[in-house]
Protein backbone atom coordinates (compact mmCIF):
# COMPACT_ATOMS: atom_id res chain seq x y z
CA UNK A 1 0.00 0.00 0.00
CA UNK A 2 1.22 3.30 -0.85
CA UNK A 3 1.56 6.30 1.23
CA UNK A 4 -1.27 8.36 1.01
CA UNK A 5 -1.11 12.64 0.80
CA UNK A 6 -3.06 14.68 2.85
CA UNK A 7 -4.12 17.97 1.49
CA UNK A 8 -7.31 20.24 0.70
CA UNK A 9 -8.37 19.99 -2.80
CA UNK A 10 -7.08 17.68 -5.07
CA UNK A 11 -7.65 19.31 -8.92
CA UNK A 12 -7.84 16.61 -11.49
CA UNK A 13 -6.45 18.08 -15.24
CA UNK A 14 -3.83 20.85 -14.91
CA UNK A 15 -5.06 22.58 -17.60
CA UNK A 16 -5.83 26.36 -18.01
CA UNK A 17 -9.11 26.13 -16.02
CA UNK A 18 -7.48 23.43 -13.30
CA UNK A 19 -4.38 25.93 -13.00
CA UNK A 20 -6.59 29.11 -12.25
CA UNK A 21 -8.57 27.30 -9.68
CA UNK A 22 -5.28 26.99 -7.54
CA UNK A 23 -5.00 31.07 -7.57
CA UNK A 24 -8.32 31.20 -6.71
CA UNK A 25 -7.81 28.35 -3.99
CA UNK A 26 -4.95 29.44 -3.10
CA UNK A 27 -6.20 33.31 -2.24
CA UNK A 28 -8.37 32.06 0.27
CA UNK A 29 -5.85 29.96 1.85
CA UNK A 30 -6.51 26.46 0.45
CA UNK A 31 -4.08 24.44 -0.67
CA UNK A 32 -4.09 21.86 -3.77
CA UNK A 33 -2.49 19.22 -5.69
CA UNK A 34 -2.83 18.67 -8.70
CA UNK A 35 -2.72 15.61 -11.40
CA UNK A 36 -3.03 15.34 -14.88
CA UNK A 37 -1.99 12.36 -17.78
CA UNK A 38 0.67 14.63 -19.75
CA UNK A 39 4.18 14.82 -18.91
CA UNK A 40 3.66 18.61 -18.30
CA UNK A 41 1.35 21.74 -17.25
CA UNK A 42 -1.14 23.28 -19.53
CA UNK A 43 -3.50 20.69 -21.15
CA UNK A 44 -4.78 21.26 -24.60
CA UNK A 45 -2.99 24.53 -24.56
CA UNK A 46 0.30 22.62 -24.18
CA UNK A 47 -0.30 19.54 -25.96
CA UNK A 48 -2.47 20.56 -28.90
CA UNK A 49 -1.89 24.52 -30.00
CA UNK A 50 1.26 25.60 -27.69
CA UNK A 51 2.36 27.81 -30.76
CA UNK A 52 -1.49 28.87 -31.76
CA UNK A 53 -2.34 32.38 -31.56
CA UNK A 54 -5.69 32.62 -28.89
CA UNK A 55 -6.88 35.91 -29.05
CA UNK A 56 -10.12 35.70 -26.28
CA UNK A 57 -8.28 36.08 -22.83
CA UNK A 58 -9.56 38.67 -21.45
CA UNK A 59 -6.67 41.47 -21.63
CA UNK A 60 -4.45 39.77 -23.68
CA UNK A 61 -5.60 40.20 -27.42
CA UNK A 62 -3.23 37.97 -28.66
CA UNK A 63 -1.24 35.26 -26.52
CA UNK A 64 -0.14 31.50 -27.60
CA UNK A 65 -1.37 28.92 -25.99
CA UNK A 66 2.65 28.42 -24.33
CA UNK A 67 2.84 32.01 -23.39
CA UNK A 68 -0.77 31.61 -21.42
CA UNK A 69 0.40 28.27 -19.65
CA UNK A 70 3.80 30.23 -18.84
CA UNK A 71 2.05 33.31 -17.28
CA UNK A 72 -0.55 30.81 -15.47
CA UNK A 73 2.10 29.03 -13.88
CA UNK A 74 3.73 31.89 -12.83
CA UNK A 75 0.57 33.40 -11.36
CA UNK A 76 0.09 30.19 -9.07
CA UNK A 77 3.41 29.99 -8.16
CA UNK A 78 2.77 32.16 -4.47
CA UNK A 79 0.77 29.09 -3.60
CA UNK A 80 3.67 26.26 -4.40
CA UNK A 81 0.48 23.85 -5.72
CA UNK A 82 2.38 20.22 -6.20
CA UNK A 83 1.87 18.70 -8.91
CA UNK A 84 1.74 14.57 -9.90
CA UNK A 85 2.46 14.47 -13.80
CA UNK A 86 2.25 11.60 -15.86
CA UNK A 87 -0.20 9.97 -13.67
CA UNK A 88 -3.92 9.60 -14.65
CA UNK A 89 -6.31 9.10 -11.57
CA UNK A 90 -8.16 6.19 -11.92
CA UNK A 91 -10.03 5.92 -8.92
CA UNK A 92 -12.16 8.50 -6.81
CA UNK A 93 -13.42 7.38 -3.42
CA UNK A 94 -16.50 9.32 -1.48
CA UNK A 95 -15.25 8.82 2.41
CA UNK A 96 -16.84 11.94 4.22
CA UNK A 97 -20.19 12.84 4.79
CA UNK A 98 -22.12 15.00 1.91
CA UNK A 99 -22.20 18.11 4.93
CA UNK A 100 -17.96 17.01 5.72
CA UNK A 101 -16.96 15.19 2.35
CA UNK A 102 -13.41 13.52 2.57
CA UNK A 103 -12.28 11.80 -0.86
CA UNK A 104 -9.68 9.87 -1.58
CA UNK A 105 -7.78 9.75 -5.03
CA UNK A 106 -5.51 7.51 -6.57
CA UNK A 107 -3.43 7.08 -10.10
CA UNK A 108 -2.42 4.73 -11.95
CA UNK A 109 1.31 5.32 -10.72
CA UNK A 110 0.11 4.69 -7.37
CA UNK A 111 -0.65 7.96 -5.60
CA UNK A 112 -3.66 8.30 -3.21
CA UNK A 113 -4.08 11.93 -2.15
CA UNK A 114 -7.09 12.26 0.41
CA UNK A 115 -8.99 15.41 0.21
CA UNK A 116 -11.71 17.30 1.37
CA UNK A 117 -12.68 18.25 -1.94
CA UNK A 118 -11.93 17.51 -5.80
CA UNK A 119 -12.31 20.07 -8.62
CA UNK A 120 -12.20 17.83 -12.02
CA UNK A 121 -10.65 20.29 -14.69
CA UNK A 122 -10.26 16.93 -16.78
CA UNK A 123 -11.36 19.01 -20.28
CA UNK A 124 -12.06 16.99 -23.25
CA UNK A 125 -10.91 13.95 -20.87
CA UNK A 126 -7.49 12.43 -20.69
CA UNK A 127 -4.90 12.54 -23.52
CA UNK A 128 -4.22 8.65 -24.68
CA UNK A 129 -2.76 6.88 -27.20
CA UNK A 130 -4.90 6.97 -30.76
CA UNK A 131 -5.76 3.58 -31.67
CA UNK A 132 -5.25 3.99 -35.96
CA UNK A 133 -8.90 2.52 -37.66
CA UNK A 134 -6.74 -1.07 -38.60
CA UNK A 135 -9.72 -3.36 -38.83
CA UNK A 136 -8.98 -5.49 -35.96
CA UNK A 137 -6.54 -4.50 -33.48
CA UNK A 138 -8.10 -4.69 -30.88
CA UNK A 139 -7.99 -8.00 -31.13
CA UNK A 140 -4.39 -7.82 -30.53
CA UNK A 141 -4.00 -4.94 -28.64
CA UNK A 142 -2.34 -6.06 -25.41
CA UNK A 143 -0.34 -9.05 -27.09
CA UNK A 144 1.30 -8.79 -29.46
CA UNK A 145 -0.16 -4.61 -30.62
CA UNK A 146 1.02 -2.07 -27.90
CA UNK A 147 0.60 1.88 -27.52
CA UNK A 148 3.22 2.34 -25.07
CA UNK A 149 6.55 0.56 -24.42
CA UNK A 150 6.96 -0.39 -20.52
CA UNK A 151 9.98 -2.72 -20.77
CA UNK A 152 12.36 -3.18 -23.75
CA UNK A 153 13.01 -6.91 -22.74
CA UNK A 154 9.87 -7.92 -23.68
CA UNK A 155 10.40 -6.92 -27.44
CA UNK A 156 13.66 -9.02 -27.19
CA UNK A 157 13.90 -11.32 -30.22
CA UNK A 158 10.97 -9.80 -31.80
CA UNK A 159 9.72 -8.86 -35.96
CA UNK A 160 8.59 -5.50 -34.94
CA UNK A 161 7.11 -3.39 -36.78
CA UNK A 162 6.46 0.81 -35.88
CA UNK A 163 3.84 3.02 -37.49
CA UNK A 164 4.74 6.77 -37.48
CA UNK A 165 6.86 9.38 -38.34
CA UNK A 166 6.78 11.38 -34.74
CA UNK A 167 9.24 11.52 -32.14
CA UNK A 168 7.61 8.63 -30.18
CA UNK A 169 7.72 6.43 -33.40
CA UNK A 170 11.68 7.21 -34.48
CA UNK A 171 12.80 7.15 -30.12
CA UNK A 172 11.16 3.60 -30.31
CA UNK A 173 12.79 2.21 -33.77
CA UNK A 174 16.57 3.17 -32.26
CA UNK A 175 15.85 2.07 -28.35
CA UNK A 176 14.62 -0.90 -29.27
CA UNK A 177 16.48 -1.85 -32.70
CA UNK A 178 19.77 -3.53 -30.28
CA UNK A 179 17.21 -5.71 -28.73
CA UNK A 180 14.66 -7.04 -31.43
CA UNK A 181 15.55 -9.41 -33.86
CA UNK A 182 14.52 -7.16 -37.03
CA UNK A 183 13.05 -3.30 -36.93
CA UNK A 184 10.54 -2.10 -39.87
CA UNK A 185 9.16 1.29 -39.89
CA UNK A 186 6.19 2.46 -41.89
CA UNK A 187 5.33 5.89 -42.39
CA UNK A 188 2.91 7.14 -45.00
CA UNK A 189 5.90 10.04 -46.60
CA UNK A 190 9.68 10.57 -46.61
CA UNK A 191 9.29 13.15 -44.28
CA UNK A 192 9.10 12.72 -40.60
CA UNK A 193 8.01 15.24 -37.46
CA UNK A 194 10.32 13.67 -35.12
CA UNK A 195 13.94 15.29 -34.27
CA UNK A 196 16.21 15.35 -37.49
CA UNK A 197 19.30 13.85 -35.50
CA UNK A 198 16.47 10.45 -34.49
CA UNK A 199 15.52 10.70 -38.30
CA UNK A 200 19.02 10.92 -39.28
CA UNK A 201 20.05 7.54 -36.94
CA UNK A 202 17.56 6.19 -38.39
CA UNK A 203 18.62 7.01 -42.09
CA UNK A 204 22.30 5.29 -41.33
CA UNK A 205 20.98 1.72 -39.65
CA UNK A 206 18.35 1.57 -42.88
CA UNK A 207 21.55 2.07 -45.03
CA UNK A 208 23.67 -0.56 -43.33
CA UNK A 209 20.60 -2.83 -44.16
CA UNK A 210 20.05 -3.32 -40.01
CA UNK A 211 16.39 -2.32 -39.93
CA UNK A 212 13.72 -1.53 -42.83
CA UNK A 213 11.91 1.33 -43.67
CA UNK A 214 8.24 1.00 -45.88
CA UNK A 215 6.73 4.19 -47.61
CA UNK A 216 3.12 2.88 -46.28
CA UNK A 217 0.19 2.43 -44.24
CA UNK A 218 -0.92 -0.67 -42.79
CA UNK A 219 -4.24 -1.34 -44.06
CA UNK A 220 -4.91 -5.26 -42.25
CA UNK A 221 -3.44 -7.65 -39.31
CA UNK A 222 -3.54 -10.85 -40.19
CA UNK A 223 -2.92 -13.62 -36.61
CA UNK A 224 -4.00 -16.53 -34.98
CA UNK A 225 -5.83 -15.00 -31.93
CA UNK A 226 -4.12 -12.24 -30.37
CA UNK A 227 -0.61 -12.87 -31.92
CA UNK A 228 0.16 -11.14 -34.52
CA UNK A 229 1.18 -12.81 -37.76
CA UNK A 230 0.98 -10.12 -40.69
CA UNK A 231 0.62 -6.40 -41.40
CA UNK A 232 -0.69 -5.82 -44.66
CA UNK A 233 0.97 -2.57 -46.34
CA UNK A 234 -0.42 -0.61 -48.39
CA UNK A 235 2.76 0.76 -50.10
CA UNK A 236 2.71 4.61 -51.67
CA UNK A 237 3.16 3.66 -55.18
CA UNK A 238 -0.67 1.73 -54.46
CA UNK A 239 0.79 -1.70 -54.56
CA UNK A 240 0.45 -4.69 -51.07
CA UNK A 241 2.70 -6.20 -49.55
CA UNK A 242 2.17 -8.70 -46.72
CA UNK A 243 4.71 -7.82 -43.92
CA UNK A 244 5.53 -10.69 -41.22
CA UNK A 245 6.02 -9.65 -38.19
CA UNK A 246 5.33 -10.38 -34.24
CA UNK A 247 4.47 -6.81 -33.07
CA UNK A 248 3.28 -3.63 -33.98
CA UNK A 249 3.56 -0.51 -32.51
CA UNK A 250 1.52 2.42 -34.10
CA UNK A 251 2.16 5.90 -32.68
CA UNK A 252 -0.71 7.80 -34.32
CA UNK A 253 -0.43 11.04 -31.16
CA UNK A 254 -2.86 11.37 -28.54
CA UNK A 255 -6.55 11.74 -28.54
CA UNK A 256 -8.60 12.74 -25.31
CA UNK A 257 -10.98 9.72 -23.36
CA UNK A 258 -13.28 10.49 -20.63
CA UNK A 259 -11.58 7.50 -19.35
CA UNK A 260 -12.37 6.42 -15.77
CA UNK A 261 -14.18 9.27 -14.88
CA UNK A 262 -17.26 7.73 -16.14
CA UNK A 263 -17.20 5.11 -13.45
CA UNK A 264 -17.12 7.51 -10.11
CA UNK A 265 -20.91 7.82 -10.08
CA UNK A 266 -21.20 11.26 -11.25
CA UNK A 267 -24.31 12.43 -13.62
CA UNK A 268 -23.00 12.38 -17.38
CA UNK A 269 -24.76 14.08 -20.07
CA UNK A 270 -22.66 12.91 -23.26
CA UNK A 271 -19.80 12.43 -21.59
CA UNK A 272 -19.89 15.63 -19.58
CA UNK A 273 -20.82 16.74 -16.35
CA UNK A 274 -23.31 18.46 -15.65
CA UNK A 275 -23.11 21.13 -12.62
CA UNK A 276 -25.36 23.76 -10.86
CA UNK A 277 -24.09 27.39 -11.56
CA UNK A 278 -23.63 29.31 -8.33
CA UNK A 279 -21.28 26.63 -6.80
CA UNK A 280 -20.09 24.38 -9.98
CA UNK A 281 -20.87 21.55 -7.83
CA UNK A 282 -21.69 17.95 -8.81
CA UNK A 283 -24.64 15.68 -8.05
CA UNK A 284 -22.19 14.65 -5.27
CA UNK A 285 -21.57 17.26 -2.51
CA UNK A 286 -17.95 18.06 -2.82
CA UNK A 287 -17.17 16.96 -6.05
CA UNK A 288 -17.17 20.13 -8.56
CA UNK A 289 -16.03 20.22 -12.23
CA UNK A 290 -14.82 23.29 -14.17
CA UNK A 291 -13.99 23.98 -17.73
CA UNK A 292 -14.63 22.38 -20.84
CA UNK A 293 -15.46 19.05 -19.12
CA UNK A 294 -18.92 20.47 -17.90
CA UNK A 295 -22.20 21.56 -19.05
CA UNK A 296 -24.95 23.65 -17.46
CA UNK A 297 -27.93 25.75 -20.10
CA UNK A 298 -25.65 28.30 -21.54
CA UNK A 299 -22.19 27.13 -21.37
CA UNK A 300 -19.59 28.24 -23.64
CA UNK A 301 -16.30 25.84 -23.97
CA UNK A 302 -14.22 28.72 -23.13
CA UNK A 303 -11.07 29.01 -21.17
CA UNK A 304 -12.71 32.03 -19.65
CA UNK A 305 -15.64 30.46 -18.62
CA UNK A 306 -13.55 27.87 -16.92
CA UNK A 307 -11.56 30.68 -15.34
CA UNK A 308 -14.82 32.17 -13.59
CA UNK A 309 -16.30 28.62 -12.74
CA UNK A 310 -12.89 28.03 -10.54
CA UNK A 311 -13.37 31.38 -8.74
CA UNK A 312 -16.78 30.26 -7.71
CA UNK A 313 -16.11 26.72 -7.55
CA UNK A 314 -13.29 27.93 -4.67
CA UNK A 315 -16.03 30.32 -2.71
CA UNK A 316 -17.77 27.05 -1.25
CA UNK A 317 -15.26 24.37 -1.34
CA UNK A 318 -13.47 27.20 1.80
CA UNK A 319 -16.99 26.24 3.94
CA UNK A 320 -16.32 22.46 3.13
CA UNK A 321 -12.16 23.13 4.14
CA UNK A 322 -12.68 25.87 6.59
CA UNK A 323 -16.36 25.56 8.09
CA UNK A 324 -16.19 27.29 10.84
CA UNK A 325 -14.65 30.49 9.03
CA UNK A 326 -16.76 32.78 7.63
CA UNK A 327 -15.17 34.59 4.34
CA UNK A 328 -14.64 37.74 3.59
CA UNK A 329 -14.84 39.18 -0.20
CA UNK A 330 -11.31 41.03 -0.58
CA UNK A 331 -10.30 42.06 -3.90
CA UNK A 332 -6.55 41.62 -4.46
CA UNK A 333 -5.84 44.86 -5.37
CA UNK A 334 -6.75 46.11 -2.02
CA UNK A 335 -6.61 43.89 0.65
CA UNK A 336 -3.48 43.92 2.33
CA UNK A 337 -4.03 39.99 3.58
CA UNK A 338 -4.67 38.83 -0.32
CA UNK A 339 -1.42 40.90 -1.53
CA UNK A 340 0.73 39.31 1.52
CA UNK A 341 -0.15 35.52 0.19
CA UNK A 342 0.89 37.05 -3.28
CA UNK A 343 4.03 38.25 -1.79
CA UNK A 344 3.70 41.45 -3.01
CA UNK A 345 3.23 43.13 0.34
CA UNK B 1 -24.53 30.74 -53.83
CA UNK B 2 -21.77 28.66 -52.95
CA UNK B 3 -22.02 25.27 -52.72
CA UNK B 4 -20.08 22.12 -51.69
CA UNK B 5 -20.99 18.37 -51.61
CA UNK B 6 -19.78 16.07 -49.40
CA UNK B 7 -20.43 12.23 -50.05
CA UNK B 8 -19.81 9.99 -47.43
CA UNK B 9 -18.39 6.27 -47.27
CA UNK B 10 -21.27 4.66 -48.46
CA UNK B 11 -21.64 7.02 -51.80
CA UNK B 12 -24.64 8.86 -50.15
CA UNK B 13 -24.41 13.08 -50.96
CA UNK B 14 -25.07 15.87 -49.63
CA UNK B 15 -25.32 19.17 -51.33
CA UNK B 16 -24.91 22.66 -48.87
CA UNK B 17 -24.29 25.91 -48.74
CA UNK B 18 -21.25 27.23 -47.31
CA UNK B 19 -20.66 30.73 -47.02
CA UNK B 20 -17.26 32.03 -48.31
CA UNK B 21 -14.84 32.72 -46.03
CA UNK B 22 -15.57 29.73 -43.88
CA UNK B 23 -13.63 26.36 -44.22
CA UNK B 24 -14.65 23.16 -45.53
CA UNK B 25 -15.16 21.81 -42.39
CA UNK B 26 -17.20 24.81 -40.64
CA UNK B 27 -19.61 24.34 -43.45
CA UNK B 28 -19.70 20.53 -42.77
CA UNK B 29 -20.50 20.93 -39.06
CA UNK B 30 -22.96 23.77 -39.78
CA UNK B 31 -24.89 21.96 -42.11
CA UNK B 32 -24.95 18.80 -39.42
CA UNK B 33 -23.09 16.86 -42.39
CA UNK B 34 -21.87 13.31 -40.05
CA UNK B 35 -18.15 11.98 -40.98
CA UNK B 36 -16.60 15.21 -40.03
CA UNK B 37 -15.18 15.09 -36.41
CA UNK B 38 -12.77 18.06 -36.03
CA UNK B 39 -12.19 17.46 -32.48
CA UNK B 40 -10.01 20.24 -31.85
CA UNK B 41 -11.95 22.95 -33.06
CA UNK B 42 -10.39 23.90 -36.62
CA UNK B 43 -7.09 24.19 -35.14
CA UNK B 44 -4.91 21.82 -37.59
CA UNK B 45 -4.26 20.23 -34.41
CA UNK B 46 -5.97 16.37 -35.22
CA UNK B 47 -6.75 14.56 -37.83
CA UNK B 48 -10.30 14.12 -37.72
CA UNK B 49 -11.35 16.73 -40.34
CA UNK B 50 -9.75 14.00 -43.19
CA UNK B 51 -11.55 14.50 -46.71
CA UNK B 52 -10.94 13.46 -49.88
CA UNK B 53 -10.63 16.22 -52.40
CA UNK B 54 -12.13 14.84 -55.65
CA UNK B 55 -9.93 14.44 -58.70
CA UNK B 56 -11.58 17.60 -60.66
CA UNK B 57 -10.78 19.86 -57.84
CA UNK B 58 -7.64 19.16 -56.24
CA UNK B 59 -5.58 21.43 -58.61
CA UNK B 60 -8.12 23.79 -57.85
CA UNK B 61 -7.98 23.59 -53.95
CA UNK B 62 -4.21 22.99 -53.90
CA UNK B 63 -1.90 20.81 -51.74
CA UNK B 64 -1.88 20.97 -47.94
CA UNK B 65 1.06 22.78 -45.96
CA UNK B 66 3.63 21.59 -44.53
CA UNK B 67 1.57 21.57 -40.81
CA UNK B 68 -1.09 19.93 -42.09
CA UNK B 69 1.12 16.98 -43.61
CA UNK B 70 2.19 16.52 -40.28
CA UNK B 71 -1.37 16.24 -38.93
CA UNK B 72 -2.03 13.99 -42.18
CA UNK B 73 0.08 11.42 -40.30
CA UNK B 74 -2.39 11.18 -38.05
CA UNK B 75 -5.04 9.92 -40.03
CA UNK B 76 -5.94 6.73 -41.46
CA UNK B 77 -6.15 5.64 -45.44
CA UNK B 78 -4.34 8.87 -46.69
CA UNK B 79 -4.36 9.24 -50.23
CA UNK B 80 -2.51 11.77 -52.74
CA UNK B 81 -6.29 13.92 -52.13
CA UNK B 82 -6.00 13.70 -48.51
CA UNK B 83 -6.85 17.14 -47.27
CA UNK B 84 -7.74 18.23 -43.41
CA UNK B 85 -11.16 20.22 -44.34
CA UNK B 86 -10.48 23.27 -41.39
CA UNK B 87 -7.60 24.01 -43.88
CA UNK B 88 -9.70 24.53 -47.07
CA UNK B 89 -10.87 27.73 -47.21
CA UNK B 90 -14.51 28.57 -49.51
CA UNK B 91 -13.53 30.93 -51.69
CA UNK B 92 -16.08 31.92 -55.12
CA UNK B 93 -14.19 29.38 -57.17
CA UNK B 94 -14.61 26.93 -55.13
CA UNK B 95 -18.54 26.77 -55.89
CA UNK B 96 -19.44 23.06 -56.80
CA UNK B 97 -16.71 21.44 -54.72
CA UNK B 98 -16.75 17.39 -54.05
CA UNK B 99 -15.38 15.80 -51.13
CA UNK B 100 -15.72 12.32 -49.59
CA UNK B 101 -15.35 11.82 -46.36
CA UNK B 102 -13.49 8.49 -45.24
CA UNK B 103 -14.92 5.31 -43.65
CA UNK B 104 -13.24 6.20 -40.11
CA UNK B 105 -11.81 9.32 -38.74
CA UNK B 106 -9.13 9.71 -37.02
Amino acid sequence: MSETTTTDVAIIGAGPAGLFAVFELGLLDIKAHLIDILPKIGGQCAELYPEKPIYDIPGFPEISGHGLVENLAKQVQPFHPTFHLNEMVESLEVLGTPEHPKFRVGTDAGTSIEAKAVIIAAGGGSFQPKRPPIPRIEGYEGASVFYAVRKIEQFRGKRVVIVGGGDSALDWVLNLHPVAERITLIHRRDAFRAAPHSVNAMRALVAEGKMDFILGQVMGLKGEGSQLAVASIRKEDGTHVEHECDTLLPFFGLTMKLGPIADWGLNLHENLIPTDTEKFETNIPGIFAIGDIITYPGKLKLILSGFHEGALAAQKIHRYVYPEKKLLFQYTTSSTSLQRKLGVN
Amino acid sequence: MTQVTFIDATGASRTVEAQIGSTVMETALRASVPGIEAECGGACACATCHVYVSDAWTEIVGKPSQMEEDMLDFASDVRPTSRLSCQIKVTSELDGLIVTTPAKQG
